[in-house]
């Protein structure tokens, strides 16, 4: 019995720990499915995504980059087709293998396969190595040759920048190559950006980034754990980037191009009533096509140790004093501001009796003196005495009042290009800030015949002249098409304008901000004064250009000679009086003129830089010469073009 | 006695076939035929290799399961100390002879079967176990010279296991064994005590892990600790199953396996499949389907007369329990992996084996329950 009992109590506690056992077991499995719960129905979404992430890559498609048109919609900047060797690096079971295979066919040197080995480090294991992006004919007809003993390797046909025009443009259109990390970082580039995908590097291509570069397409592949792709899921196209048209008429940048050959210099060429430029030659030039693929050492050194320093657009961002070209722009400021009669009479007396003033001596660059001189000769014959003496009448405050207005000392362009230079118009206050001392007035003197301080770009004197030569209105110079103004009623306004009554009277003399298409000048009477003088010293006898003249009045121009000075002219160099020639590369004089054509109903304004060429009127006068017969042959096609372009639009 | 070995030669064939627990028969085959669709998914809806080898494995066990179903209960009980003689010279065996796979030492070459004893142990251990504690007095059970001997019957294949090294399957031996000491009704605070021991000797036992095992215990508390290692296989499993959603991808959608994300979906992972292609609603049925099949054992047990055919049916039941639990905590990233294979669902022939031979004790359990069996 007492067995039996204790079988009983033996039974019982095996129950109730059953029991307790099991209810622990119900309070597990309720565990578990809370967790179930809250897995698949609370966080599905959380993990719908990443199974989404999981299974789905993508794939950017690089973009086409937009292409860049001149003014007739000539091709500047196009998308070349090339051929390029890609490798799949999952097809690959042995890199080193498929490379040296590769290396037979195509011929890479060691320095080349040392990048190709770094380049894949940067990769995942189902990225794509581009072994070259731009191959021969020869080279990828072989590859695909031997296509059979090479696993992953992928010859495609690609597209990349090519510039038709290399040379004559690589200074405004500029060039593409692979994007830095500091490109990286610009919004424009960071949201459209797929690796091997060329950024702008320079010039309009650099300061387009936004129209140019399009969007990139996007594939999507489902793929398995090893990233393999299985299918194709999604194809978004890629969208070529926009079109860029600029104002440059190619065959006159290209005739610039050919009269710079050989010197280091620039020219420009605008518009003057619309402002557009049209031609902007910087001299050396260099192959922007070689930056696309990355140039090579041996180029960038020889570009790099060029002297005439090819890779400064002169234009923009060569600083000069404009010398003897700033003294129509004296002569307008003191007429201006009624500081001296035209009449009036100054006499040359060459280097024996300078100009004095306490004691420093000013020369005329005529060693044997204008003799007497009435305004318009001095401008006619530039004579350096008697712009000294308006300048001292003037004061340099007023006359940088005026310079500042027709367009010095500050850039012309605006941000197109990270280069281009302010310059600088120097005044009283300016010298106080800057150099903290003050101002002289042998200083003003000297800025009277364009020397001293000042610093213009060959570009602001072009767009000087051109506000000078349209009567005196402010234009907005630019290099990129703008279809949001009809200049057909610009022009008309202006030329109708062009109002003898001075207006406003005083206030037009104060340092005001005019603006676009409204009137700069206080009496017309002087802006023609001033001109009138310019074709003297183009189309009359004595005057500077007048070798460079034409008869024809369709080609008639009327334009100013400059020569600046890179060092001060001493005494001794008076004396020895010595030709271009003779004297180093580095010593001669900047040779510079700038001109308005045709003189009787004038449209464009343009001017010649050449460094170190010597005196404006031999070295400076005939290019400009030359190139504005080009201009105005052409000037009716554009004309054409533009009206047939404004009314198509 | 006498009456006894009449009583019990007394059952008809009928009698027999009347008592067989149909409900738990059903059970078996519901899941057997889930784990058939499961495990054709896993091999991207084709009918190969896997698929075939399960349905043979499938075919062949329940059918042994059916035959053995009929063998008397206190067969068993006579040779449940001879079973775990077996189950420890086979894991003797594999320390020196057997097999090995990704760098682990588990199986026996049969030729048909890749054996793995420690599965086998697994029972073994239940049925040694309910063997000893069915013939040892309640009053004797606390006693300390009663609790050494299961306490070394456990320890030895335990230790064997761990050599292999496979610890999932070694915790799941212990966890049977100990599951049958609780039933028998050792004092709690022995529990209290060594539970506690445990948690001290927490800190020493990880220093002697193999450095896998210790990297998969850190990567349980931190997965994203290094997500293409050893994080991997959990990361993937709970996107898996989380963007199954409450219905499911769909039968044979499941992308994660499909792309062959997930890692031993067949075996350990059959579940994350499951769970990503039949969602919460299928989940959650599923595991009803285990909830019932333990509910039947334990049935069995209750009804049975003689302790060992209740200890054994408690402590198998438990023993299921515990490896459907510790297989989907695991998946769902609630334990750290360990190996641990989803009874009846899970590919391969061992574990199956095992669990079937389980059942069929549990079946012969319910065709005899009447029969009382003395103390030898």
């Amino acid at each position: 019995m007492l067995n039996r009992g204790r079988n009983i109590e033996k039974g019982r506690v095996i129950k109730r720990r059953m029991f307790i056992l099991a209810a622990a077991k119900i309070l597990l499995f309720a565990g578990i499915s809370s967790r179930l719960y809250n897995l698949q129905i609370s966080d599905r979404e959380k993990y719908e995504i990443l199974s989404d992430k999981n299974r789905i890559r993508e794939w950017k498609t690089p973009p086409q980059r937009g292409i860049i048109v001149d003014n007739f919609n000539k091709v500047l900047a196009s998308n070349d087709r090339v051929f390029q060797l890609h490798l799949i690096l999952d097809e690959i079971n042995d890199f080193d293998v498929t490379i040296f295979k590769i290396k037979n066919i195509i011929g890479l040197d060691q320095f080349e396969i040392k990048k190709l080995y770094k380049k894949k480090e940067r990769l995942k294991p189902w990225d794509t190595l581009v072994v070259s992006d731009n191959l021969t004919w020869e080279q990828f007809s072989k590859i695909n040759l031997y296509l059979h003993e090479l696993e992953g390797a992928k010859p495609v046909l690609s597209t990349s920048r090519f510039y038709p025009y290399a040379n004559d443009l690589v200074h405004i259109v500029g060039y593409v190559g692979d994007a830095s990390p500091k490109d990286l970082e610009k919004p424009e580039i960071k949201e459209n950006f797929v690796p091997g995908l060329k950024v702008g590097k320079y010039g309009i291509e650099n300061s387009q980034e936004k129209m140019l570069i399009g969007n990139y397409g996007i594939k999507r592949y489902e793929v398995n754990a090893s990233g393999k792709r299985i299918s194709q899921i999604d194809y978004i196209k890629e969208r070529q980037g926009n079109k860029v048209n600029l104002t440059i008429d190619i065959e006159i940048q290209k005739y610039a191009q050919e009269l710079l050959k050989g010197k280091a210099g620039s020219i420009c060429a605008m518009d003057i009533y619309t402002g557009e430029v049209v031609a902007m030659a910087s001299s050396p030039t260099y192959d922007p096509n070689k930056f696309t693929h990355g140039i090579n050492q041996k180029d960038w050194q020889e570009i790099r140790n060029n002297p005439l320093k090819p890779l400064i657009n002169k234009s923009i961002a060569g600083l000069y004093s404009p010398g003897s070209t700033f003294k129509p722009l004296v002569a307008l400021a003191a007429l201006e501001y009624g500081i001296l009669d035209p009449n009036k009479i100054v006499r040359c007396k060459g280097h024996k009796h300078p100009y004095e003033l306490y004691g420093v001596k000013y020369h005329c660059w005529k060693k044997e003196g204008h003799g007497y001189m009435k305004l318009r000769n001095a401008i006619k014959q530039s004579c350096d005495i008697y712009f000294y003496e308006m300048a001292r009448l003037l004061g340099v405050d007023k006359l940088s009042i005026i310079a500042k207005r027709y367009g010095l000392g500050t850039n012309v362009l605006g941000d197109l290009y990270n280069d281009e230079k302010n310059g600088l118009v120097p005044d009283t206050k300016w010298k106080r800030r800057t150099l903290e001392q003050s101002w002289y007035l042998g200083e003003t003197v000297i800025n009277g015949i364009g020397q001293g301080y000042i610093q213009t770009t060959p570009l602001q004197l072009c767009l000087m002249t051109a506000q000078i030569a349209n009567g005196g209105y402010k234009i907005k110079p630019h290099i990129i098409k703008d279809d949001s103004i009809n200049y057909k009623d610009v022009i008309n306004k202006i030329k109708l304008d062009q109002s003898n009554f001075p207006l406003h009277e005083r206030n037009y003399l104060d340092d005001i901000n005019v603006e676009y298409y409204q009137r700069m000048y206080h009496k017309k009477s002087n802006i023609n004064f001033v001109l009138d003088a310019m074709f003297g010293s183009t189309n009359e006898q004595y005057g500077t250009s007048y070798k460079s003249r034409y008869d024809d009045p369709k080609y008639q121009f009327a334009g100013k000679t400059g020569t600046s000075q890179v060092r001060r002219i001493t005494d001794l160099d008076r004396e020895l009086d010595l030709d271009t020639e003779q004297i180093d590369y580095k010593k001669r004089d900047h040779a510079l003129y700038v001109a308005f054509a045709p003189y009787k109903d004038p449209r464009y304004a343009i001017s010649v830089i050449i460094e170190h060429g010597g005196s404006g009127s031999k070295a400076a006068a005939p290019l400009a010469s030359k190139l504005i017969k080009r201009i105005i042959d052409r000037h009716k096609l554009r004309e054409q073009f533009n009206n047939g372009n404004t009314s198509l639009a | 006695m006498l009456r006894e070995r009449i009583q019990a030669s007394n059952y008809s064939f009928l009698d027999k076939l009347k008592s067989i627990d149909y409900l738990l028969i059903l059970l078996i085959l519901a899941i057997g035929s889930i784990s058939v669709f499961a495990i054709y998914s896993t091999e991207g809806g084709k009918f190969s290799f896997y698929t075939k080898n399960h349905i043979i494995r499938l075919s062949v066990f329940f059918s042994l399961f059916l035959v053995l179903s009929f063998v008397r209960v206190s067969t068993w009980y006579k040779n449940a100390y001879l079973f775990y003689l077996i189950g420890l010279i086979l894991l003797l065996v594999v320390l020196f002879f057997g097999i090995s796979a990704s760098g682990a030492t588990r199986w026996i070459n049969l030729y048909f079967l890749n054996l793995q004893p420690s599965e086998l142990m697994k029972i073994a251990v239940i049925i040694c176990f309910a063997r000893y504690y069915h013939r040892i007095q309640s009053s004797d059970i606390q006693s300390i010279k009663f609790l050494i001997q299961p306490i070394i019957l456990l320890i030895v294949p335990c230790y064997l296991v761990i050599q292999q090294p496979d610890l999932g399957t070694s915790i799941l031996i212990a966890g049977s064994g100990i599951a049958i000491i609780w039933l028998a009704g050792l004092n709690i605070k022995y529990f209290v005590y060594s539970g506690l021991l445990l948690l001290v000797s927490l800190p020493f036992a990880i220093s002697i892990l193999k450095p896998y095992q210790k990297s998969r215990i850190l990567t349980f508390f931190n997965p994203d600790r290094d997500p293409l290692g050893a994080g991997y296989q959990i990361i993937q499993s709970k996107i898996a199953i989380g963007s199954g959603g409450f219905f499911g991808k769909g039968y044979l959608k499941g992308t994660q396996s499909y792309l062959e994300f997930l890692p031993e979906k067949h075996t350990d992972f059959i579940f994350t499949l499951f769970s990503e292609e039949f969602g919460f609603l299928g989940s959650i049925t599923l595991l009803f389907l285990y909830i019932l099949l333990i509910y039947r054992i334990i049935n069995v047990g209750l009804v049975s007369r003689s302790f060992f055919a209740k200890l054994y049916c408690f402590g198998f039941a438990t023993a299921i329990f515990l490896y459907v639990f510790v297989n989907i905590a695991m998946v769902l990233g609630m334990l750290p992996i360990v190996g641990a294979p989803l009874p009846i669902m899970s590919y391969g022939g061992s574990s199956l084996l095992s669990i079937m031979l389980g059942l069929s004790i549990v079946m012969s359990c319910k065709i005899y329950n009447q029969e009382q069996i003395s103390v030898y």
